[in-house]
């Protein structure tokens, strides 16, 4: 699981360019959206392809996003649950 | 009757380094066959929340638009429309989109690199930033690109449609267009060290990236560094041809050749079309000061858009920095400047700027 969280904190900084951001900076509770890194909506639609295209995740209904996006922690453990690669 | 147009403020990213208030007075010197831009800092125009889904091409367009507002010290609401001259538009994103959906098997596109792949991406995104709703629209046209930008302004002040408008023109170097490049033979093989470029004796261009805007407005400011007289474009026109043409542009003027006091000419150091600058040069204007600077910008479609950078300058400082002399002929003072392009024989323009 905390390899997978080290991954994901990786993949975020990358797909979303997010330059100023070590991955050290990103802790695992801290929230993705609004206070925390400050994603947004176009955020949530790269997280979501990335779900899709790198663990097999397909996320039938967007608003499950809301709790899955929540933070690293979050997606980290629904990832781990459901992941078909 | 039609209102005067004037250019009120540059801004430039180039090769050279021209974001500042400076006026090349310390070149950048290389030798090579493609030259990336000297960057600013863009940290310091842009917030980084904003600059994460830029590509380079909208960046080097945010600093030099930027800066043009504030060298004319307008507001953002006063700005009534954005045109956009670009060949290529944000080639670098439209080529990793097109690379996705081939690498993927069309599946798992993203949506930025596709919001950011269409051509008119610069203009939307400082119209965005400064919060403009008016006119916004992109010219794609090769080597006239920028100037077919130029037009459509000019029309719209002299007939009062408008009374404020950002224009520019912008294009970015990435690895696939200059790789299709070299291949087909429009790049240099061998690199050409930046003074030398007219002495290369060889075919190819060193291209080059670069974003310039300005400030056009039928009010002048006291900012202003020239007025915009005429334009010009020709999408093709034989060596033959030329020389009449610019004898009859500037007819329409009420000009002469013998009128002009300095003549901004796009040579590129490609043996096989240069000499379309040779006719001018050496002939109707061998007596007239002469300038040149894609050594300075490298080629790339809206390289012009430097050209008139350098021309608006020269007006606006009464001097022309060494570095761009084509011949040692000098004028008192620059009242009347003709900036003649062309790309490979094809996309010619004409543009005449008078001190103001």
């Amino acid at each position: 699981m905390s390899e997978l969280k080290q991954e994901l904190k990786e993949k975020i900084i990358e797909q979303l360019n997010l330059e100023d951001v070590a991955v050290d900076e990103i802790q695992d509770n801290d929230p993705l959206f609004g206070e925390g890194l400050g994603l947004d909506s176009i955020d949530a639609l790269e997280l979501i392809v990335m779900l899709d295209k790198d663990y097999g995740i397909k996320l039938a209904d967007p608003k499950e996003g809301r709790k899955i996006f929540e933070s690293v922690q979050t997606m980290a453990a629904y990832i781990e649950e459901n992941r078909s690669r | 009757m039609k209102k005067s147009v004037y250019i009120n403020s540059v801004g430039s990213v180039s090769a050279q380094k021209t974001f500042d208030d400076g006026f090349l007075e310390n070149i950048e010197q290389r030798s090579d066959t493609v030259l990336a831009v000297v960057a600013p800092n863009y940290k310091d125009y842009i917030p980084p929340a904003a600059a994460r889904r830029m590509a380079k091409g909208i960046k080097m367009s945010t600093v030099s638009a930027k800066n043009a507002m504030q060298g004319a010290g307008v507001d953002e609401n006063e700005i009534d429309a954005i045109i956009v001259g670009t060949g290529l538009g944000c080639i670098g994103d439209s080529e990793k989109f097109v690379s996705d959906i081939i690498d993927n098997n069309e599946q798992f596109l993203t949506p930025t690199r596709f919001i950011q792949s269409s051509h008119n991406t610069v203009a939307g995104q400082i119209a965005l930033g400064i919060g403009c709703k008016g006119y916004n629209f992109t010219y794609v046209h090769s080597a006239v690109s920028f100037e077919s930008a130029v037009l459509d302004a000019k029309m719209q002040l002299e007939q009062n449609e408008a009374r404020t408008i950002l224009v520019g023109g912008v294009d970015e170097l990435v690895d696939h267009h200059v790789s299709t490049h070299r291949l087909i033979g429009h790049i240099k093989e061998e690199p050409v060290d930046t003074m030398s470029v007219l002495k290369s004796g060889t075919s190819g261009a060193v291209f080059s990236e670069g974003a310039h805007f300005f400030v056009l407005s039928n009010q002048k400011r006291t900012s202003c560094y020239a007025e915009l007289m005429a334009l010009k474009t020709f999408n093709t026109l034989s060596p033959g041809q030329l020389g009449d043409n610019v004898g009859n542009f500037l007819k329409e003027q009420g000009l002469t050749e013998k009128a002009i006091d300095l003549i901004v000419l796009g040579y590129n150091g490609d043996v096989e079309f240069d000499g379309y600058y040779d006719i001018l040069a050496k002939g109707p204007f061998s007596e007239t000061p002469q300038a040149y600077f894609k050594h300075l910008s490298g080629e790339f479609d809206t390289a012009s858009g430097f050209g008139f950078w350098v021309a608006n300058k020269i007006l606006k400082h009464q001097r022309i920095p060494d570095p761009v002399k084509l011949n040692d002929l000098h004028r008192v003072t620059f009242e009347t400047v003709l900036i003649y392009n062309q790309y490979r024989g094809e996309n010619h323009s004409l543009m005449l700027l008078k001190k103001c």
